[in-house]
């Protein structure tokens, strides 16, 4: 035979063969410094991101609340009627209270400027609470407006020119009387969750934005994960393999790479154009979402599906169980970690998209959460968008903020896909 | 619509099978009938026109080189190539006279009355009990659950395995040793009271000890049970049964008593594979 090609001994230390071994180990260590190098920039950008929402959002975690004792009149507000009191001038009343010396209509007005210009509507809430206010004085703590919010974070410095901020030397000198009588303080920002929009910063919140989010999640998830579930199962365990089911298969995929924008298109010119459903409706969003989250549950569960050992099927199979039997009994119990873990993440893809929302209006300003799937309302990538396109001042931390609070919920999601995945998964 | 005695009362068709004639019908009760089985998978045919008896409450061993087309015999009798993309069918198959792939007959109640035990130990990822009261419970073969759990005891005591997990039904059957699972898949068939157990290499997962606990095993079962078993062990052939069938490349070169094909096979391509000449 080839013996004789072969050679009769190898000389494994001379230069050449040890010259060539080192140029294996060097490839070797290169390829491992190559992944290093590019685990180690992914980590950095993601790093940097964190780094920079938080540095311009931690700010918005608190606001700079005002403390005032007010003396609700029965001159201003009726007890029969206080809905219709004028609170605008209690409020003016307890300023003038605190600073005697301020007169006429300008300084006046510049004082008011102090507080949130929401003020008036505050303290009505208030008294529309506890109507047994009225002829008392009460201390009631009011957000300081956005540019004094933002004095009052550094964020607009002292020792640039007048002409050049939003606040007067004067404004300054109030505000630092009421500092220094400790009615100013800074605690957290309950509001950033609890309030919804609003034109003023110190009064915007994402308690529209996460409502809405939820309900067209729900919405989502009840189209989405039966009919993805079912779709994944009829492919996998009934259909034939043909030709048909080739083409469906190739366009499941396809339907996965089609730009979510395209599928906003579609909900507006189908959804609310021709089934007349109501505009930034919640439930449009979730319909139109499901059709970005199908293909993600279909692909996934198939994947959970494939896993299944075939050894279990032909268990089944092999006393008697019907292929129904099969699949509900054994293969579905089995692929039920895989399915929720893809459906997971699936919907936190869902949740981070912004796009198709856009085109069926869910970037409205809508100043109320929704009460349900039908009720105009934003979601929280559109409220980042939103935010983002406002010019005050404020809104800048408030978009990171926002950001910060959309990461917060993507991680949580999938979070508990990773444990679901750990907790659930079989060996076998 | 063949009968079962217009086999019975003819030589058998293939050449090759010898044995398989009415003369030796009448030692034994004939359970199934195979005529002219032919097997394809997409344009590739694995098994060509094999006719086999095999006889009730007797042990029927397969053996012959790997790719020979004796799994997919096997898998012949339940059905099991119907889950197999592209396989293909031919001849007929009479489980007591009546044709297997007759269109009227559900194959649920098919693999209810053939069970088969597979290559690897395939318990489901479920408790011991309902390992052994599945098949019971989707059949509806008991009344109460008195009547399920004296089933499923029953079945284990069958599989021998009674003794070793009468203490721990209710822990999953995937954590029990090999062994101990192949019994269990063989509870889990028994419990549905087949009257055929086909065994594809059971014991190939196996070490000598568990393999020779399951030997046992089917020689108690053959009071009961037709068994049909697939296996590459020569020695465990011999050992078990009392029929056996000599494959090679998709053909059944010799089928008789066990006896018989050991000791003074009539073809040549027999005496040169259990001699070690080949496979």
């Amino acid at each position: 035979m080839a013996d004789a090609a072969l050679p009769s001994s190898i000389d494994w230390s001379n230069d050449r063969t040890v010259a060539r071994r080192r140029r294996r180990h060097a490839a070797e260590r290169r390829l491992r410094y190559y992944g290093l190098a590019a685990i180690m920039t992914a980590v950095g950008l993601l790093a940097l991101l964190l780094t920079s929402l938080i540095y311009n959002g931690y700010q918005a975690f608190v606001q700079t609340m005002i403390t005032l004792d007010v003396t609700i009149s029965e001159k201003y507000v009726a007890r029969d009627n206080p809905r219709e009191g004028n609170y605008r001038l209690v409020i003016r009343d307890s300023l003038r209270s605190l600073f005697p010396e301020v007169t006429g209509p300008a300084d006046e007005r510049a004082l008011a400027q102090i507080l949130s210009s929401n003020a008036p509507y505050i303290v009505q809430g208030r008294v529309l609470d506890d109507p047994s206010m009225i002829g008392r004085t009460v201390p009631i703590t009011i957000p300081a407006s956005d540019p004094f919010d933002q004095l009052n974070k550094g964020a607009v410095r002292r020792a640039s020119p007048e002409s050049e901020r939003r606040v007067t030397d004067k404004q300054i000198g109030w505000f630092d009387r009421l500092d220094a009588e400790g009615r100013v303080a800074k605690p957290f920002n309950w509001g950033l969750f609890f309030n919804a929009d609003s034109r003023l910063p110190e009064m915007a919140g994402l308690a529209g934005a996460i409502t809405g989010s939820f309900y067209a999640l729900l919405v989502c998830f009840l189209i989405s994960f039966p009919v993805g579930v079912a779709a994944a199962v009829y492919l996998e365990e009934f259909a034939p393999k043909n030709r048909w089911t080739d083409i469906i298969e190739v366009n499941i995929n396809n339907l996965a790479a089609v730009p979510s924008v395209v599928f906003g298109l579609l909900g507006l010119a189908v959804f609310l154009q021709f089934f007349g459903l109501p505009r930034s409706a919640p439930i449009v969003g979730g319909m139109v979402l499901s059709l970005v989250t199908l293909p993600t549950i279909i692909i996934t569960t198939r994947a959970a599906l494939k896993a299944v050992p075939p050894s279990i099927r032909e268990a089944a199979l092999g006393i008697g169980a019907s292929r129904h039997e099969m699949v509900t009994h054994h293969v579905l119990p089995l692929a039920l970690p895989g399915i929720l873990t893809g459906t997971i993440i699936g919907l936190a893809h869902a949740l981070g998209e912004t796009a198709p929302l856009l085109l069926i209006g869910m970037n409205a300003f809508i100043t109320q959460p929704a009460g349900g799937i039908f009720e105009a309302s934003t979601a929280l990538p559109t409220q980042v968008y939103i935010w983002a396109d406002s010019p005050e001042r404020g809104f800048v931390s408030r978009t990171s903020a926002a950001i910060l609070v959309l990461l917060m919920f993507l991680i949580t999601m999938n979070a508990i896909a990773i444990y679901l995945r750990q907790r659930l998964e079989r060996t076998w | 619509m063949l009968d079962a005695s217009t086999f019975l009362n003819k030589p058998a068709g293939a050449v090759n099978v010898a044995a398989a004639g009415a003369t030796e019908a009448a030692t034994g009760e004939t359970k199934v009938i195979a005529r002219d089985v032919s097997v394809y998978y997409g344009d590739k045919r694995a098994l060509h026109s094999v006719a086999v008896n095999i006889l009730a409450r007797s042990v029927t061993a397969f053996i012959g080189p790997s790719g020979c087309g004796k799994s997919t015999f096997l898998r012949c009798f339940n059905r099991m190539n119907d889950t197999i993309e592209g396989a293909r069918v031919e001849g007929t198959i009479l489980l007591d006279g009546r044709s297997i792939y007759d269109p009227e007959l559900d194959v649920v109640e098919l693999r209810a009355r053939v069970g088969m035990v597979f290559q690897k130990p395939n318990p489901f990822p479920k408790s011991i009990f309902e390992n052994v009261a599945y098949g019971p419970r989707i059949h509806g073969l008991s009344r109460s659950k008195a009547d399920l759990h004296e089933i499923a005891v029953t079945s284990l005591q069958k599989a021998g395995l009674w003794d070793e997990v009468k203490d721990r039904l209710n822990e999953p059957g995937t954590g029990l040793s090999g062994g101990q699972q192949q019994r269990l898949c063989i509870a889990r068939a028994i419990a549905v009271s087949p009257e055929i157990i086909l065994m594809d290499e059971p014991c190939s997962a196996l070490d000598p000890i568990a393999t020779a606990r399951i030997e046992e095993l089917m020689d108690e079962l053959r009071q009961n049970y037709t068994i049909i078993i697939v296996t590459h062990s020569m020695q465990q052939a011999a050992r078990v049964s009392q029929r056996t069938a000599f494959f090679h490349l998709g053909n059944l070169v010799e089928e008789g008593l066990t006896e018989t094909i050991f000791t003074n096979p009539s073809e040549k391509r027999t005496l040169d594979y259990i001699t070690g000449r080949f496979g």
